[in-house]
C-alpha cells in the first residue's frame, strides 16, 4: 500500500504526501498482520486484497480519469444517500467513512472531544489531507442521522467545496415518509445541477437495477455464511462489504459472485476456515469503516469466528433491494424512498424492528452469541445496547456488549472481555 | 494424576498454584514489576512445570517462556478458584489491580453473564493506590485511616484523576484525612455495586483479588450488601487455582 507510483497523483490531489505514506505503510502492516495472516482464505479473496493494496492507488487513478472525461464524484458518508440516483446522474458514487485515528488532534481543534471516532476521522483525514477519495469530490453529502454528524457537517463543510446535507428523518410516519420524498427529489436536483444530466426514469431504473445486483450479491454472500464450518472469515466477509464503498459497482458484483460460487463449492466440500462447531457470532452495532478491524480481529483470535455484521457496512446496507416493478419517475422515486425508509437506524425511534432483525439474523446464521458494538460517544447505538441486550435476553441468545474506538490501548481488556464471552459458549 | 500448575500473571503481581492428585502442594507470589518475564524466569529456576495452565492480563506473555502453556481468561478462573472455596458462592465480585469484574455463577464456578469496567481504572486496585499516595501512604495504611473515618464526604468523581483534585479540594477544605479517605473507598464500592447489578446480585457473594484484602472495602460492602461477602483466606490466589484446577478437567 505504501506503493511511491501514485506520488504524482497524490500531489496533484495537494495531500500531505509525506503524512500520507506513512498512513499506508501503517495500513500495510496491519492489513498484514490481520489479513494476509489469515490460514484457509478464499481464492476471491486475491480480490480483496488487490483493490485494498489499491485503495489510494489504482482506483483513485480510475476515478481521476473519469473526471477527466466529465464525470463527476460524489462522496456520501451514510447508507441514506440513494446510489441509484447518483449512479442515474451519470456519477461516481464513493463512501468516504474513515476507521482509522490519523488527523483527530486536527479533528479536535473544530469538533468537540466527546464526539465519536468516525466522525472525528472524516474530518481528520480533510483537515490533514491524507484523503485521496475527498480530495476527488465534486459534492459531498452528509446527513442528519445524529447529532454528531449533523453538527460535524457544519464544521466540515467549510473546508470543502461543495456540501449537500440531505434530512434523513427520525420517525417513521407518513409525514416522515413524506419529508424524506421531498429529500431524495431535492438531491435528484442537486445531483442533475452538478452533472449538468438530467436522471430520466430509464436511466434511474437501470441504476437501480445495478444496485440492486450488488446488494442481491452481498445478500448471497451473507446467506453463505450460514454454513457450518463458516466458510470465510468475519474479517474478509467485512471488507467484502468495506470494498463495496469503493469499488465500481458492475466490477464489484462480478468479483463478488465469482468469490460466492468458490464459497458454495466449499461448503460442498464441507470446507471451511474455522473447525465445524467454531463458537458462531453475530456482531452487531456501529459501522466499521477502513481499517477499524480490531474488534473482529479480537474476536477471530479468540477462538470464535463471525458470520454477520448487523451495521451499515453489512446487513443494514444490503438487506433491501428496491422495487423496479414501476418504470416511471415518480414510482421510482416511490420505490427508493420506500426502500430507504426501510432502514434500521437507530438514529430512529422506536426502532424496534432492529431488534426483530437481530434475532431473525442470529437464528439464520446460527450464531451462537451476539456482540454489540458501540462507538464511544455513539448515542443512538449506546442507548439501542440496552435495548438489544434484553431483547437477546428474551430470544435466548448469548450477548455482550462493548463500547470502545479506534485506540488500541484497550486490546487487552477487549481480548479478556471476548476470550471470556467465548469460554461461556462452548 | 499428574501435577497441575496454575499461574496467574496480573497487573500488579504474579500467583502461582501447584496440585498434585487433587491437592494443593505448593504455592507463591512475586510482584509483576516492569519485566513480567524475568519474575516469569525467576519463578521457575528449573524451567516451567510440564502442564501449567496461565490466566490474568499477562497470560500471552508466558507463552514466550512455555510455549506448551494452556491459557484461559481470568473471568473463568476466578469464578472456576472461587466456586471450589465456597461452592456456594452465586455472584463472584474480583477487584484487581486494573480491572473489576463481576460474574454471576453457574453451578460448578460455571460462568454466566459478568461485567467489566472498561479501559479506565476507575474503581480498581489502581484507583486505591494512586488516591493512597495523594495522602502519601501505602495502599495498607491507607485502608486503616479510612477505617477511622465517621462522616464520609461524598466523592462523585469516579475517574482516578479527577478524585484527586476532588480529594484535594475537600482537604483544602479542611475535611480530615479519614474522611476523604472513607469517601474514596465508598465510591469504590458504590461503583462496583452497579457492577454486580448489572449481571444480576444475588447472595451469596464471593469477593477476590487483591482489594478483597483491603478491611474497609470489605467493611463497606458488608453494610450495603447486608451480608459479609465470602472472602477466601488468600483472595488473590483463587485465579492461579481456578487455572490449576482447569487443568485437572482437561486431558493433557
Amino acid at each position: 500500500m505504501s506503493d511511491s507510483v501514485h506520488k504524482a497523483l497524490w500531489e496533484r490531489l495537494e495531500l500531505d504526501v509525506e503524512a500520507h505514506e506513512a498512513l499506508l505503510a501503517v495500513l500495510g502492516k496491519f492489513y498484514g498482520d490481520i489479513y494476509l495472516s489469515q490460514e484457509g482464505r478464499l481464492q476471491g479473496a486475491e480480490y480483496l486484497d488487490f483493490v485494498l493494496s489499491e485503495v489510494h492507488g489504482l482506483r483513485i487513478q480510475e476515478i481521476q480519469d473519469a473526471k477527466a472525461t466529465g464525470k463527476k464524484v460524489v462522496g456520501t458518508f451514510c447508507v441514506f444517500v440513494p446510489e441509484e440516483l447518483t449512479l442515474a446522474a451519470g456519477a461516481i458514487h464513493v463512501g468516504l467513512c474513515a476507521g482509522a485515528k490519523a488527523g483527530s488532534e486536527k479533528a479536535e481543534t473544530i469538533l468537540p472531544r466527546s464526539t465519536c471516532d468516525l466522525i472525528k476521522s472524516f474530518v481528520g483525514f480533510k483537515l490533514a489531507r491524507l484523503c485521496p477519495y475527498i480530495e476527488s469530490c465534486d459534492l459531498i453529502v452528509g446527513e442528519t442521522t445524529c447529532d454528531g454528524k449533523k453538527k460535524a457537517y457544519e464544521a466540515f463543510g467549510a473546508s470543502v467545496d461543495a456540501m449537500h446535507v440531505l434530512e434523513v428523518p427520525h420517525c417513521k410516519m407518513p409525514s416522515d415518509r413524506a419529508l424524506f420524498r421531498s429529500e431524495v427529489v431535492r438531491y435528484k436536483e442537486a445531483l442533475e445541477k452538478l452533472t449538468g444530466n438530467t436522471i430520466t426514469a430509464a436511466a434511474l431504473h437501470e441504476a437501480t437495477i445495478t444496485v440492486n445486483a450488488k446488494r442481491r450479491a452481498l445478500q448471497r454472500l451473507a446467506r453463505l455464511r450460514a454454513a457450518d464450518p463458516a466458510p470465510i472469515s468475519g474479517r474478509d466477509a467485512l471488507l467484502v462489504n468495506q470494498i463495496s464503498f469503493y469499488d465500481d459497482p458492475t466490477r464489484f458484483t462480478d468479483k463478488i459472485n465469482v468469490l460466492c460460487d468458490e464459497i458454495e463449492t466449499r461448503i460442498a466440500k464441507g470446507e471451511g476456515v474455522a473447525k465445524a462447531g467454531t463458537p458462531r457470532l453475530l456482531l452487531a452495532g456501529c459501522p466499521m469503516a477502513v481499517p477499524n478491524w480490531k474488534l473482529p480481529y479480537i474476536v477471530e483470535s479468540s477462538g470464535a469466528v463471525i458470520v454477520g455484521e448487523e451495521s451499515c457496512i453489512g446487513e443494514r446496507n444490503t438487506r433491501d433491494l428496491v422495487d423496479v416493478t414501476k418504470t416511471d419517475l415518480d414510482g421510482l422515486l416511490d420505490a427508493l424512498t420506500d426502500r430507504y425508509m426501510k432502514i434500521d437506524c437507530a438514529c430512529f425511534t422506536p426502532n424496534t424492528e432492529r431488534l426483530e432483525h437481530i434475532a431473525a439474523l442470529a437464528r439464520e446464521l446460527k450464531a451462537d452469541g451476539v456482540i454489540h458494538y458501540g462507538l464511544l460517544f455513539c448515542q443512538p447505538y449506546a442507548h439501542e445496547a440496552f435495548k438489544v441486550g434484553k431483547a437477546m435476553t428474551e430470544a435466548g441468545v448469548p450477548y455482550l456488549s462493548i463500547e470502545t474506538d479506534y485506540g488500541m490501548e484497550d486490546m487487552g481488556q477487549l481480548k479478556t472481555r471476548v476470550e471470556a464471552f467465548v469460554e461461556t459458549l462452548s | 494424576m499428574t501435577e497441575t500448575a496454575g499461574l496467574d500473571i496480573g497487573s500488579r503481581s504474579i500467583e502461582l498454584v501447584v496440585r498434585r492428585n487433587g491437592a494443593t502442594v505448593g504455592q507463591s507470589r512475586l510482584p509483576t514489576t516492569f519485566d513480567p518475564l524475568s519474575q516469569l524466569r525467576a519463578l521457575f529456576p528449573d524451567g516451567p512445570p510440564a502442564r501449567l495452565a496461565v490466566t490474568g492480563y499477562g497470560r500471552e506473555l508466558a507463552r514466550e517462556l512455555c510455549p506448551q502453556a494452556r491459557t484461559i481468561t481470568e473471568i473463568k478462573a476466578h469464578a472456576l478458584g472461587a466456586a471450589r472455596i465456597f461452592p456456594e458462592a452465586r455472584t463472584l465480585l474480583d477487584i484487581g489491580g486494573q480491572d473489576t469484574k463481576a460474574v454471576a455463577l453457574l453451578p460448578g464456578g460455571k460462568v454466566g453473564r459478568f461485567e467489566m469496567n472498561d479501559r479506565c481504572a476507575a474503581g480498581t486496585g489502581k484507583f486505591l493506590e494512586y488516591t493512597a499516595t495523594v495522602f502519601g501512604l501505602s495502599v495498607e495504611e491507607f485502608g486503616r485511616l479510612a477505617l477511622r473515618g465517621d462522616t464520609p464526604p461524598r466523592i462523585s468523581s469516579m475517574c482516578t484523576v479527577f478524585a484527586e483534585t476532588e480529594a484535594t479540594t475537600l482537604m483544602a477544605r479542611g475535611v480530615s484525612a479519614a474522611n476523604i479517605a472513607l469517601g474514596l473507598h465508598q465510591a469504590i464500592v458504590s461503583r462496583t455495586l452497579s457492577l454486580l447489578a448489572r449481571v444480576g446480585l444475588t447472595a451469596p457473594v464471593v469477593f477476590v483479588g487483591g482489594v478483597a484484602k483491603n478491611p474497609c472495602v470489605c467493611r463497606l460492602l458488608t453494610e450495603t450488601l447486608g451480608a459479609s461477602p465470602l472472602v477466601p483466606e488468600e483472595p488473590d490466589m483463587t485465579g492461579a487455582l481456578g487455572a490449576a484446577l482447569w487443568l485437572e478437567t482437561t486431558t493433557p
